[in-house]
Parts: structure tokens; sequence; C-alpha cells
């Protein structure tokens, strides 16, 4: 177990810049994910804490010690990759025994971890197999099992469910939870898929374009989304954005545009001030629209014409549009708006964002 | 259906032309087995024409005493006693195992060798790719001539070398002594063959995936022990058949020897082939020839079977 961190990490391609200064702390124990778009260097940047890429500029540590120069397998580090990389010629406990072969373990001691790791992994019955007998599923687990045999001070794992179909994926995310809580050993984790990366992180690293866009835990990226990319990134459906203009009218802030018109709440009207008479964009979850009652004032309500109705059975999305602009609003499933309908959709004032249109940023 | 007769049925009678309508050709290769016969018609006939009808007469000819000019009369497995007593046929026999014994060790090795650094990335890949080629694309009647000059007694490219770089005092008599005969010989079908090698364990190469190499290096594998272990292993099934490939057609060889040292200097780079044509064309006797050629069929037989099984237990791995 370890810490892990990044001090102004950099890789470059001949004329791509992959990964762009990033640091990281990465606490002992910690379940840290990066998440991000393909191509956002995420991998890369696991592949660098592993030993696989050479670092271009920049530091990693583990444990205090600073790993660049050292070859991966003295690094003390486990990697699960996303097609599992078992050794097809090698039975599953072979597979699982490889690496503690490598390093000279005595031959009981071996068998005992094989034991061990495959009863936590519920594959004992395997061990016999060829990886090419078994399912995604089951192949999974033994490229789990190969990794915690040796018990590292790291788990590095690369888009490890991205081959498992949609329900073995939510299963093996619970068991890959399960099985950090158990060992405790530190985990890096990347994926693209946001879904995974806010229920398995205890913390959230959000990458594009080779930079880290926000650090946080997994509810602060969902609340405070630190710009427009992340807003829109985590969340399913995604954040809703609307361009608008921001306009001060009797001492208060107005967002507005030909298509709807609010009044910017109170608290954050101090931080717009500054963009009266500029363009910005409002962004608002699906979650926080609700079909407007009587008594909402009409300063933080508009109109809307539904277009799709998305019955999910849990909730209803109505994908709507306010003249130009598409949202989608998550309501009651007691709802029963139909196509083509219109009405008034009213936003929760306590949870509206607004971003720079030039940096991106939160305002 | 008869009172059905609908504009639908009609129109759709027209478009599926029914079976009576259709040829007498049509009809019969609506059978599979038929069809497939005729598909397979054209290789039959090739293969029929050019080994089957050659190996038979092969072996007809075998049983024969027919000379050059001479139709001869049966005389049974007279010509398979007379070489198994032959000298040089012994020579022949050990000749051609140490040949190709020893040229497919050295192109194995030198082929994987090669197809290992090939696999790497660098600049000018596919050109050296390409470029690796060339001593399997030029004909080997060719190729050989200018090996002969290389190896000649007085104007050896080689000897000189060797001379000036201080490598050797006395001139090398690359061709003339038996010994080095050999060598020489061998020298050149490694030559020659070392890049269909390195490139056929190339392609298998590239079907390894690298993440396994990868995973092997965070296991702790060194380099030596990646090859060991993971490179190795997934290569064997592509390496049988190459080498499978490889040695029956250096059994066989018969070229290169020929045009080198045309199995001298006495009998020492005899080979089953270059024996068989001289006594068969050379000498004129063709009975004897065509048993000699026949005597390798058991060999090579055994060998591929052999082979064979062992491919196909690696490959149920």
């Amino acid at each position: 177990m370890a810490r892990v961190a990044m001090r102004g990490l950099n890789k470059m391609y001949d004329d791509v810049h992959a990964v762009i200064d990033v640091n990281l702390d990465i606490r002992d124990q910690e379940f840290v994910v990066l998440v991000g778009p393909s191509g956002c260097g995420k991998t890369t940047t696991l592949r660098m804490v592993a030993g696989l890429e050479s670092i271009t500029g920049g530091q990693i540590s583990i444990d205090e010690k600073v790993v660049n120069e050292l070859p991966p397998m003295d690094r003390d580090i486990a990697m699960v990759f996303q097609n599992y990389a078992l050794y097809p010629h090698m039975s599953v406990y072979d597979n699982m025994a490889f690496g503690l072969k490598m390093r000279k373990f005595e031959k009981a001691e071996i068998a005992n971890r094989v034991k061990e790791a495959a009863d936590i992994l519920g594959i004992q019955d395997l061990l016999k197999r060829k990886p090419r007998q078994l399912s995604g599923g089951q192949r999974q687990r033994v490229a789990l099992g190969r990794a915690i045999v040796r018990h590292p001070q790291v788990f590095l794992f690369d888009e490890p469910l991205s081959n498992l179909d949609a329900k073995l994926r939510v299963q093996m995310r619970v068991e890959l939870k399960k099985l950090h809580e158990r060992l405790g050993t530190t985990a890096i984790y990347v994926t693209h898929d946001q879904v995974e990366a806010m229920t398995l992180g205890d913390r959230v690293v959000v990458m594009r374009d080779g930079r880290v866009q926000q650090v946080g835990d997994p509810m602060d990226l969902y609340n405070q989304p630190a710009n427009r990319f992340v807003a829109g990134f985590i969340g399913s459906p995604a954040m809703n954005f609307a361009a608008v203009r921001i306009a001060a009218e009797n001492g208060s802030l107005w967002a507005e545009s030909a298509d709807l018109r609010i009044k910017v709440p109170a608290p954050i009207a101090p931080r717009l001030g500054r963009y009266a008479g500029m363009d910005a964009t409002l962004g608002v979850r699906p979650e926080d629209l609700r079909i407007a009652r009587d008594g909402d004032a009409n300063d933080m309500s508009f109109d809307v014409a539904i277009e799709v109705v998305e019955r999910l059975g849990s909730e209803i999305l109505l994908d709507v549009a306010a003249g130009s602009t598409s949202m989608v609003a998550s309501v009651e499933p007691t709802v029963t708006a139909k196509v083509h309908e219109k009405l008034r959709l009213a936003i929760n004032p306590d949870r509206v964002h607004f971003f720079d249109n030039q940096t991106e940023a939160a305002i | 259906m008869a009172t059905g007769g609908s504009v639908a049925t009609v129109a759709l009678r027209q478009q599926y032309v029914p079976a009576a309508k259709r040829g007498p050709i049509t009809r019969l290769l609506e059978d599979e087995r038929r069809l497939a016969f005729c598909l397979m018609l054209p290789t039959m006939v090739l293969l029929a024409l050019f080994i089957a009808y050659p190996f038979v007469n092969g072996i007809l000819l075998a049983v024969t005493d027919t000379r050059v000019g001479v139709p001869g009369h049966f005389v049974g497995m007279d010509n398979f006693t007379k070489i198994w007593s032959d000298d040089i046929f012994h020579v022949a026999v050990w000749n051609t195992c140490l040949y190709t014994f020893v040229t497919t060790v050295f192109k194995l090795a030198l082929g994987l060798w090669l197809a290992l650094l090939l696999n790497r990335n660098f600049r000018g890949k596919a050109f050296m790719r390409a470029f690796i080629l060339l001593p399997f694309i030029i004909p080997t009647v060719l190729s050989t001539f200018a090996w002969k000059w290389m190896f000649d007694p007085t104007f050896s490219v080689l000897n000189w070398l060797l001379f000036h770089v201080g490598i050797i005092r006395t001139r090398i008599n690359w061709l003339g002594d038996p010994t080095m005969a050999m060598v020489s010989v061998i020298i050149v079908n490694v030559w020659r063959g070392v890049p269909f090698y390195a490139i056929s364990l190339l392609a298998g190469l590239q079907t390894i995936s690298p993440e396994l190499h990868e995973a092997a290096a965070i296991d702790g594998a060194r380099a030596w022990s990646r090859f060991r272990h993971v490179t190795w292993p997934l290569l064997l099934p592509v390496t049988l058949v190459i080498v499978l490939f490889s040695v029956i057609q250096t059994f066989a060889d018969f070229q290169l020897v020929y045009v080198l040292t045309g199995g001298g200097p006495a009998n020492a780079t005899q080979l089953f082939a270059t024996y068989a044509y001289q006594l068969g064309i050379g000498t004129g006797l063709l009975s004897q020839g065509a048993a000699i050629s026949l005597a390798i069929f058991p060999i090579l037989l055994l060998v591929v079977i052999v082979q064979l099984i062992y491919i196909r237990r690696t490959e149920t791995l």
C-alpha cells in the first residue's frame, strides 16, 4: 500500500502532447478514477505510472520513491488490462502464479496465494482451465486474480470492464468496489464511463486533451463542476446548456435569450455582476427542471414544446425545445405529458450554473 | 392454391423461375455434391496430371531396368536393393540429413532473431521488411552463380576480405575441400532460406498481443523470460509449420548444390536429388534415378507425420 504522486507529468509523442502538466496526489488506500473521452491522456498517464510508457517530463513517485527510471517489474504494481492480457497457453492457475514464479516465490507460498485469490474471486473451479475456455466475466476475474496474488502496492486498472456486457459490468463494478474495501490497496482506475467513475472512485480526476480538468469526490464534481466540460461530462443525461446574455435591470441580473428569460438567483448574482451585457452559458441539470405549477415565479420558468417523451420507469425524460434551444428535463413518472404538448418548465434556483464563454470556467 | 391465381402469386412466379424452367445444367448443379465436384475438378485434373501421374510413373520406372534409349523390363525391387548397398547412396543420405538439419537450425535461429528485430518499431521498418526478402526473391540459380564466384578458388572475394581483415593467412578452398564444400553449400542455403523464416515468423509474432508482453513485464519477467514463457510458446505452432515446409524443401533441394558443386568434390555434397539426377539423367540409368527419388519418400513421410502430430498437439494448447 502506498501513496502515488505525480508532479508536472508530461508525455510527448512525436508531435502530440498527450499528457500536459498533470499534478496528482493519490493517498494511501485511495481509489482514484481517471475519466475522460478517448484521447484525453488518461491511459497514457496510467501507463506512465506502470512504467510501460517513458516519461517525457515531470516525476512519478510511489511510496515516496521516484520511479521514473524503474522498469515495471520493480515498481511493485499490478495492472489489469482492457483485454485482460491473459497468457493464452497457460492455465488459470499458471496465469495467476506467473508473477510469483518470476519473483522466485516458494511453491507452497504460490499455491497458498493463488488459492486465496481464487477464493476471493470465486474461481476455484476454473484453475485448470485455459483462458479461451472462460467467459468474459471469468477472464476478468482471472485478470484480477493475477493482480491480487502479488499483493502489490498499487493496482492499475485500464478500462477493465469495457469488454463486458452491460449487466455484467454493473455486477463487476460492485465486486471491484467490495474487493477494494477488503484489500485496501491503493488503486488507479482508468475509464471513459462517467458512471463507473462516479460509482467506483473515492476521488475522480476528469481529463481532457491531456490536461486535468478537475479533481474531486464524485458529488463535488457533480454539484460544483469546475468548467463546462466537466459539467457536461459528469451526469447522465447530460447537463443542459443554453446560450444567454446577462442583462442588468432594476437592480437584478437576468439571463436572457430569444427563447427564455430567467432571473439570476441572488446568491450567485455577485459573481455574475461583471458579465452584465456579455454572453455566457447557462447550465441546468435535467433533474433541476420540473413542470411549473401555478404558484411558480415567472422569472424562474420558461415555455417549451415537448419533442420526445422517454419513459424510463423510475423517471420520465422530456426532450423539449425552448425556441431553438434543446433541453432534457427529468420528471416524475406520474407526469402524463405527450409529444407536441406545450408546457412551462421551472428551474430549481439553487442549482443553476453559469459558464464563461471564453474560458468555459464555471462562474 | 389452384384457385388462388391472384396477381401477387403470378408476379412471384415470374420472379423466381420454377425448377422446370431452368436449364438442365443448372438443375444438375442444384445438388451440392455435384457442384462441389465440378468446382474441384480443375484442381483434381492439375494434381493428377502433374503430381499423381509423374509419381506413379516414377514408381513404374523404379521397378524396371529402363535406361535412356532402352525400354526396360520388370525387375522387381532390384533397383532398391542395388542402391541400398551403394556407398554413394549412403553418403547422399547422410549428407542430405546433415544438410537439412544444420541449415534448418541456422535458418530458424537467424530467422527468429531477424523477426524479433523486425518486430520492433523503428524508422524504415516497411522498407527493411521488404529488403530482407531479396535473397528469397532472386532466382536461386542466379544467386547461386553469384555465390559460386564468391567462392571461386582464385578470385574469391570472401577470401580477399577475410585476408585483409586479418582473419585468415592462407586461402580457403571453399568448394574444393570436402568439408568446406559442405559448409559453403550450407551457408548459401541458410542465406537463401532465412528471409522466408524471418518474414513468416514476423507474421506469427505480430499475432501476439503486445499487451501480453506488458503484462509479463509487470509480472516481473525480464526480456529472456518474456521470450521463453510468452513469445516462444505462442509462436510455436507457426514455427512448426514453417519448419515443416522448410524441411521438405531442403530435403529435396537440388538447384543450389547442382550449380555450386554438382555434388562434388568426390560426392562430399551429394544429396538425394543431385544423386538421383546424376544417375538418372547424367548416367542414363533412369530406373535407378527413379528409385533414389522414391527413397526420399518414406523419410519425408515420416518427418511430415511426426510434425503434423506435433503441430496438432500444440494447436490444441
